[in-house]
């Protein structure tokens, strides 16, 4: 990055929350690729950006999306349907591509950065095929990104466990973690997916055993909080926990926050928030969530905001996906990887006239708006999951605009109206915490330190937005009711002091692929001999074969561990 | 004399990588470890530099390339086709090559799996990794395939033999059935063969599924198998632990095709309702399921793509390599790793040999005798490391051992982009080094 142009972008409202800043007027000076203070900067020769009367905001964070590597790369493939409608020209600049709810690569880097949005994480993948992710996010421009493990059905890890070795347990996720280049720990159902490969079952509580382990969820997720924190990484455990989508959510989620105790994400929390009113229907428990996510500081979440019209979910919760495929019988993926994880993928609509759909649509708004510290908040649509990435700007003008909020609200089935908590609040977020949960917090929270904020010695990551430009691009979506957007269509994007977007569009510089960050956690090396056993008993790659090796890496970033 | 160990045989879809490579201080090399398929493959790789070829000319490498990239972007109409026997890092720049020169993309997939990916767009996939079969499956089920003589290893390192988990036994903890049209060497590992009579597999699936769902069959016998026999079939599928499909070209490229499977996947989704059970596509190359994956990252379809109008059209029986050639739609052709002269059926190679052809492969195949410009280039898994999918999609670094005296596929792609953008091959230094 070195060798580029400085850049100072002048006179700008600046919304930077993490250094105190909500919209006063501020030069940002960047050289170098990163944010200089102006006295170092080459005046003369710098590019001057005109901000005047302009939002200027960090490049946008989002900790949770899937964007890339076996899984996605399979829904892509599954609906060729999907990106008929949705094609990008080469003759934009850069590479040509296809996808509505699930991209192209190439067409992702550049979808996001047309956002404002210049770090991503790929928020689930199996160590047995990172090597796939990692060359994915290689073809993905414009974004730095880094990936989450999945841990919460690792039959190395369960054996571990079950035996009470918790120190070999630390080592081997510290090992898995260098192996796949990965950045964080995933959980998802754990025990559940095991249960569901070796007996079409499922985990239903924390207590319930893993068939065949003699182990519980509880002792799994307890093993990987715990070994989060002692290894010092830069991100707690992030978990899709027990009974995703289902009226036995919210129970299990509210327990998790009981028992946690350490660092816990809760992500996409809007699936995670169900009960039964009684009659076997679904209700909401939002007041209840937010009142234990509040009253926890260890606690942080994102919400996977549901966008009515299309999208593709896929995750590593094979028993849901396969639940969900005969529920709608859409066309149904699974994916079983031995000794690892599960997951499926199940193409599927959120209509408004639906009243689930339209109950889990209030649902992430409520949780949205009952947090009470952004700075454990993360906006998400758990993409392509809940709805698309590119909607974000909907959802941030569906938080800061009651009257649009009610508008749509209205347009609800009259049941899910009535019983809601949405009608009643009036909270609208202001920019500046916007700024927070799609910057400042998703950062903080991920522990990327030069992230989210425009201090002195942070990435050169800019998005300038003009506050007349709000919902300016005509929709990509299909929305029947008229999409309103905020913080739409950037004037200027930077990225590490390169400036990619202007006027909304990618200049067609794509520069590099993006920095891909990873942790390097210490370990006992002892470990590697037991494992070398359980390799060859139980996989179908030689041991020698399984790590990611550097050439996979690119321009990778080691985080340090605390 | 050097030994490595975990070396990757390249050769099918079975992507071994416990082979073991002895070198000897002559030069020789000696494969252990590997199936006769795969010694043949790796043994009997002559690594030596070879002169790339103009018209039947040995020129140097800059003149073939200059020659490479003239006959590609001066064409109007050009189609790439292979990719199947090449690392993913090469394949990746081959669709970044069609994107810039606007090309119809086209991959083996399509004479030999594309029915599968159509299959898995219309109906979904319910699949799993290789280790799964080897630690869960009790029953095997195997369809118009023969694994013992094409994918030779699979038996014993993935499927039938091996102990796991939850198969400590090995073989004696598995059923295995075969279904095909004839008793194939497969037939001797199976417990069961079910004989199809030749274009009947769609019915026998769709009698077999209605049975699993719990319906009546109306008839005696379907497709030459006896009602009982579907009905024990049947029974022994649902009742199995964990189940594992595997399928091949005898249901992909008979009569059906796509609808076989789908029935086929449909079967499997039915029997989730009862058991478990997977299914895992039989891929022949090597490197095909990385062609499917690099091409639906970057354009979003695994094959059968154009790129001519700027943005990717996918288009099976369109944009099909065979179907282009047999109507003379190709004005040029960009053949990597593959030999469609040798495989393809007459009126798409006689469309071929009428269009100027490059030919990119580490042996010389029929397809590359008579090419245009023919660059022979080093082999992964011998001489250079890349990247292999595996048939379930498990992605596998190979490992080089022998010195490389050609350039990489990779390479051969970057000179050809460079040449196209106005450039000179600075930045594949090793070609002209590895000229001499
Ligand atoms: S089975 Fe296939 S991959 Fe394995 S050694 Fe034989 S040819 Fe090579």
């Amino acid at each position: 990055m070195s060798g580029t142009q400085p850049v100072g972008i002048l006179g700008g409202f600046l919304y930077d929350p993490a250094n105190g800043v909500d919209g006063a007027v501020r030069d940002i000076w960047i050289k170098d690729g990163r944010v200089a203070a102006p006295e170092e900067v080459d005046r003369e020769h710098a590019r001057i950006i005109d901000a005047r009367g302009m939002n200027v905001f960090p490049g946008g964070v989002d900790l949770h999306a899937h964007i890339a590597g076996a899984k996605v790369n399979h829904g892509r493939k599954l609906c060729p349907e999907d990106h008929a409608d949705h094609k990008r020209n080469r003759a934009e600049g850069g590479r040509s591509g296809a996808g509505f709810t699930v991209p192209t690569t190439f067409m992702t880097g550049c979808m996001y950065a047309e956002l404002g949005y210049t770090t991503v994480m790929e928020a689930a993948c199996a160590p047995l095929v990172a090597r796939h992710t990692h060359e994915e996010l290689e073809d993905m421009p414009l974004l730095d990104k880094g990936i989450l493990v999945t841990l919460g059905n690792n039959e190395f890890l369960f054996d571990c466990i079950a035996r009470g070795e918790t120190e070999r347990a630390r080592d081997f996720i510290a090992w898995t973690l260098q192996a796949a280049r990965g950045y964080g720990i995933k959980v998802v159902n754990p025990g559940g997916v095991e249960n569901w490969k070796s007996q079409r079952g499922n985990a239903h509580h924390w207590d319930q055993e893993i068939a065949g382990f003699g182990l519980t969820p509880r002792r799994v997720l307890d093993t990987l909080i715990g070994a989060a924190d002692e290894l010092g990484l830069p991100h707690g455990v992030h978990l899709h926990g027990l009974n995703l989508g289902t009226p036995q959510s919210a129970e299990q989620t509210l327990e998790s926050i009981r028992f946690a105790q350490g660092r816990l994400h809760l992500t996409h929390l809007q699936f995670m928030s169900y009960g039964d009113d009684g009659k076997g229907r679904f209700r909401s428990r939002t007041e209840e969530l937010a009142e234990a996510v509040n009253a926890n500081s260890n606690v942080t979440f994102d919400v996977g905001q549901i966008v009515f019209g299309p999208a593709t979910t896929m995750t590593s919760d094979g028993p849901f996906q396969y639940n969900l495929g005969c529920m709608t019988g859409h066309k149904w993926f699974g994916g079983d990887e031995e000794n690892e994880t599960g997951g499926g993928i199940v193409p599927l609509r959120y209509s408004r006239k639906n009243r689930i759909n339209a109950l889990q649509w209030v649902t992430g708004l409520e949780l949205f708006l009952l947090a009470e510290d952004p700075w454990r908040v993360a906006l998400t649509t758990d993409h392509p999951n809940a709805g698309p990435f590119f909607c974000y700007p909907q959802v941030i003008r569906l938080l800061m605009d009651r009257d649009y909020r009610a508008e749509i609200l209205e347009t609800l089935p009259a049941s899910v109206r009535k019983r809601s908590l949405l009608k009643d609040i009036d909270r609208e977020y202001t920019l500046g915490e916007i700024a927070i949960i799609t910057r400042a917090a998703p950062a903080r929270i991920l522990g990327l330190s030069r992230k989210g904020h425009l201090g002195v010695g942070a990435d050169g990551d800019v998005a300038v937005y003009h506050p007349d430009d709000d919902g300016a691009r005509t929709p990509r979506c299909r929305s029947v009711v008229p999409c309103r957007r905020a913080l739409d269509l950037p004037r200027w994007v930077l990225k590490g002091g390169r400036v990619v977007v202007e006027a909304g569009r990618f200049t067609g510089e794509t520069g590099d692929a993006g920095t891909t960050f990873h942790v390097t956690p210490d370990y006992d090396p002892s470990v590697e001999k037991p494992l070398r056993n359980h390799f060859k008993r139980y996989y179908s790659v030689a041991f020698d074969n399984y790590p990611v090796q550097d050439a996979y890496l690119g321009s990778g970033e080691s985080v340090p561990c605390r | 004399m050097k030994e490595i160990n975990n070396a990757v045989c390249t050769f099918c879809g079975c992507l071994c990588d416990d082979i073991a490579v002895v070198l000897g201080d002559d030069g020789g090399v000696r494969v252990k470890g590997a199936c006769t398929n795969g010694k043949g493959h790796i043994e009997g790789y002559d690594a030596a530099p070879v002169s790339p070829m103009v018209r039947g000319e040995p020129v140097s490498w800059d003149q073939a390339l200059d020659e490479a990239a003239a006959i590609l972007g001066d064409a109007e109409s050009p189609l790439i086709y292979g990719l199947s026997s090449t690392a993913s890092e090469a394949q990746r720049r081959c669709v970044a090559l069609a994107d810039r020169i606007g090309a119809a993309i086209d991959t083996t997939s399509s004479v030999c799996h594309g029915p599968t990916g159509i299959a898995m767009q219309n109906f979904g996939e319910p699949t799993c990794s290789l280790g799964e079969v080897l630690n869960r499956a009790d029953l095997l089920l195997f369809w118009g395939c023969n694994p013992a003589v094409a994918h030779t290893r699979h038996f014993t390192r993935y499927s039938l033999m091996p102990r796991g988990r939850f198969t400590p036994r090995g073989r004696k903890d598995r059923r295995m059935i075969l279904a095909d049209v004839r008793r194939t060497p497969s037939a001797n590992a199976a417990d069961r063969f079910l004989q199809v009579e030749q274009g009947s597999d769609y019915e026998v699936l769709g009698a077999l599924r209605a049975l699993v769902q719990g319906k009546r069959v109306r008839a005696d016998s379907v497709g030459g198998v006896p009602l009982e026999e579907l009905g024990a079939l049947a029974e022994e599928l649902g009742s199995c632990r964990y189940g594992a499909a595997f399928f091949g070209m005898g249901l992909t490229m008979t009569s059906g095709r796509d609808l076989n499977i789908g029935q086929y996947f449909s079967l499997v989704r039915d029997l989730n309702a009862h058991t478990r059970f997977s299914v895992v596509a039989l891929r022949g190359h090597g490197n095909v399921a990385g062609a499917d994956a690099v091409m639906t990252w970057q354009t979003g379809y695994p094959f059968a793509v154009s790129l001519a109008g700027g943005v990717p059209t996918y288009g099976p029986g369109e944009f099909t390599a065979v179907d282009m050639l047999s109507r003379r739609e190709a004005d040029a052709a960009l053949v990597v790793a593959s030999d469609p002269g040798a495989h393809f059926p007459a009126g798409a190679v006689r469309g071929l040999e009428g269009i100027p052809r490059v030919v990119m492969d580490p042996v010389v195949s029929l397809t590359a005798q008579d090419a245009t410009v023919y660059l022979p280039t080093a082999q992964y898994g011998v001489d250079a490391e890349g990247t292999y999918y595996r048939m379930d999609g498990v992605p596998i670094r190979t490992r080089a051992f022998r010195e490389r005296l050609r350039p990489t596929d990779e390479e051969v792609f970057d000179g050809v982009l460079e040449r196209l953008h106005g450039g000179r091959v600075e930045s594949t230094t090793p070609i002209e080094e590895v000229q001499r």
